[in-house]
């Protein structure tokens, strides 16, 4: 059953004149699939990632977006969230002040409260954590320290999946995690990832380099291309645009037209 | 230009009557305020057209009939003193009411060898040559009208004399209450620390008030001066908590005078008070010294708060950080003004000036002036300011985590502010400073921030 209906969505820029980013992107994700989005920079792959967030920057012209059912496009982030939507940001936000502990907490308790289920006591959310602490081999000195702040760029993204893992979403959209990461990192990070899998979730996983592939193996590969899923395939499709790169597509998709 | 004169002949009054009543004095205190009252009288409040007050506007304190602050609530002045003692976390705590030095609510000993805690009063008795040689030598009666007042008035505060190698670890506590009264008062605080080579203190200033109602509704306007000397490798740590009624004036001039090899904090946190200004200049005057002058200021209503800063570099080698933030809400008004001035013989100085400004309303308004002067070739100074609403960025951050964007506001104006409070190594007053934004934020009390220290320098 589809967990996510992306029907001819078009954004743009929420600038007076700002310019069209997505020009009807179409993508269906059913449960329990793993799918990846290729693309080369500036195809608008963070672009679909964020407005599927509900990030205000953007602006929906046109197109549909069905997740579980119903009407995404309606729902504040706050609620697409608190619904099972998880972004793992391109460029996890610093806070300074806050810290990882009181900001895991506050979402963790924000998601249940929507749900309307008492807060977690500080014991059961500290074994959650340590949980998904060890799962991801995070030092707990983590938990003290200001939210990515002076964090690595690789901290960052190891600390993005921490989240999602502690969360627990029923749609995990990945935005480049693994840039940034050396190879021991990415398995790490790719085995946090893994364990999201169930017959009963999606992943959503936006990459331009195929060796994140190799770890989180998907179902179905896109290849984006200004503004649109321009070719769909198989986890082979991730070779060959490894070994061919994009230009081929680009070729391919203008003599279609 | 007869409104003025007739604002300042309220004060020349009052000095007509203190003069008479004060207990007999030594001559020089005599000749100290009489030549304050004659620079008072020759120069009058500032007003909009000079250059140091052009963004405070003191009418409303230069047209109030202030009479001299008296005491005469004590079950007032005991309550008020209960909510901000710091009671055994202080190594001693002296404590003012309207002012004036309340015997039964201070405690002063007992202290290490070589500290001394006592009212002035007490020090000019028992310690004259000491208080001769060091009193308004600092915060002179040049500089500025309101100084020039104080020091007319002087008779009552705080005196704290660190021996040589004297050391105590927990703070000393000034706490000066505000008692409302049936009429306008003014009160003339005044606090001396002289600091010997190798001491080392915690000194807090706490400047407390509450409103009062029906006929007690008027707050007393503090006019405080602070004069802090250090001798050679003195390390200092100094907390100025500004929580008065939002009804209350306060104006206050801190000069701090450092001598080689020393290590001054200053975090200075103005969260009350109607109309609050405050002056700091700290003279770094050998070398090897390093200041740090943090400020947090958070306002609401139509409160106004402006510090200025002056950090003086005269000699070589010497390092400054500062780092000021502010969080205003409603039609509040902030100002700003740091000024870093390196002496042509100051080489090597190494500082930084950072201001951070939160709009947390449209209708707020921040000014924000940092100013280098510099005279030496060879120096590192840097200086940077912001001032904008919540980050749009942070707040979509927890929003796709789940918390609510109102939730997220509050949640990120905390964090703002615990930037400041998480540097400040004086517990209670770092626990009063988290306690009052969590407050205001709806936000639960245990908010910690345990990331103490690591970030500082970073975040500078
Ligand atoms: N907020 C924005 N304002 C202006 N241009 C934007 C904005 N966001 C994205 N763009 C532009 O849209 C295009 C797609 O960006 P993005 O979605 O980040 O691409 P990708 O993630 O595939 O590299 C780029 O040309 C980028 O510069
Ligand atoms: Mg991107």
């Amino acid at each position: 059953m589809a967990l996510l209906e992306i029907h001819d969505l078009h954004a743009r820029v929420a600038v007076p004149g700002g310019r069209e980013i997505l020009k009807g992107v179409n993508l269906t994700v059913n449960k329990g699939e793993v799918h990846a989005i290729m693309g080369k920079n500036g195809s608008g792959k963070s672009t679909l990632a964020q407005v599927l967030m509900g990030r205000e920057t953007y602006e929906v012209t046109g197109g549909t977006v069905l997740y579980n059912g119903q009407n995404l496009l309606d729902l504040s982030t706050e609620e697409r969230a608190t619904q099972g939507v998880f972004l793992a940001f391109q460029y996890p936000v610093e806070i300074p002040g806050v810290s990882t502990s009181y900001f895991l907490k506050a979402a963790v308790n924000a998601i249940r409260k929507a749900h309307g289920e008492p807060e977690l006591d500080a014991m059961d959310f500290l074994a959650i954590v340590k949980q998904k602490m060890a799962l991801l081999k995070m030092d707990q000195s983590f938990m003290n320290r200001a939210v990515n702040e002076g964090f690595s760029g690789g901290e960052k993204k190891r600390n993005e999946i921490f989240q999602m893992a502690v969360i627990n979403p029923t749609l995990a959209l990945m935005d480049e995690t693994d840039s940034g990461l050396d190879i021991d990192a990415l398995k790490i990070v790719s085995n946090g990832a893994n364990s999201l899998r169930g017959p009963d979730r999606a992943i959503v996983c936006v990459t331009h380099y195929q060796r994140l592939l190799n770890y989180i193996q998907p179902d179905v590969v896109h290849v984006m291309l200004d503004g649109r899923i321009a070719k769909s395939g198989d986890k082979s499709l991730a070779l060959e645009l490894e070994a061919r790169g994009y230009d081929w597509v680009e070729k391919e998709v203008a003599q279609l037209a | 230009m007869t409104q003025l004169l007739d604002d300042k002949n309220i004060h020349l009054a009052n000095f007509t009557l203190f003069a008479r009543h004060a207990t007999p004095t030594l001559s020089w205190v005599e000749k100290l305020r009489r030549s304050a009252i004659a620079r008072f009288d020759l120069v009058g409040f500032p007003d909009a057209k000079d250059e140091e007050w052009r963004f405070t506007n003191t009418a409303p304190i230069a047209q109030t009939p202030f009479v001299l602050a008296e005491h005469d609530d004590p079950a007032a002045a005991a309550s008020l003193a209960a909510d901000f003692t710091f009671a055994n976390q202080a190594a001693a705590e002296i404590v003012f009411v309207n002012g004036r030095f309340s015997q039964q609510l201070s405690r002063v000993s007992p202290l290490p060898a070589g500290i001394t805690v006592t009212s002035l009063a007490t020090a000019l008795q028992n310690t004259p040559a000491l208080l001769e040689q060091h009193l308004a030598r600092y915060a002179r009666i040049e500089t500025d009208p309101f100084v020039a007042l104080n020091t007319g008035f002087i008779r009552d505060g705080a005196f704290v004399h660190l021996a040589r190698n004297a050391v105590v670890r927990h703070p000393i506590h000034l706490l000066f209450l505000s008692i409302p009264s049936a009429e306008p008062a003014i009160a003339h605080p005044r606090v001396l620390v002289v600091a010997e080579d190798n001491s080392q203190a915690t000194i807090v200033e706490s400047y407390a008030g509450k409103k009062g109602a029906g006929p007690f509704s008027n707050t007393v306007f503090n006019n405080a001066v602070t004069e802090i000397v250090a001798a050679d490798n003195v390390h200092l740590d100094h907390c100025k908590l500004e929580q008065e009624s939002p009804d209350a004036f306060h104006i206050a001039h801190m000069h701090v005078t450092l001598g080689r090899d020393c290590s001054f904090v200053s975090h200075a946190a103005s969260i009350g008070g109607k109309l609050v200004r405050n002056d700091l200049v700290v003279v770094l005057n050998g070398q090897h010294t390093d200041a740090t002058v943090n400020g947090l200021v958070v306002l609401r209503d139509s409160q106004h708060v402006a510090n200025h800063t002056i950090l003086r570099h005269e000699k070589p080698h010497c390092s400054s950080h500062e780092l000021y933030k502010h969080v205003l809400d409603n039609r509040s008004t902030c100002v700003f003004k740091g000024k870093i001035f390196v002496q042509k013989d100051a080489q090597k100085t190494d500082s930084k000036q950072t201001t951070k400004s939160l709009l947390l309303s449209d209708e707020a308004t921040m000014n924000a002036m940092p100013a280098l002067e510099i005279y030496a070739d060879d120096v590192k100074c840097t200086h940077g300011s912001t001032t904008g609403p919540v980050d749009e960025d942070m707040i979509f951050y927890l929003r796709s985590r789940g918390v609510p964007r109102e939730a997220a506001r509050h949640l990120l104006t905390y964090a703002f502010a615990a930037d400041i409070t998480r540097r400040i190594k004086v517990e209670p007053v770092r626990r009063r400073l988290e306690d009052f934004m969590a407050a205001q934020h709806g936000l639960p009390q245990d908010l910690r921030i345990t990331d103490l220290g690591s970030h500082d320098q970073a975040a500078l």
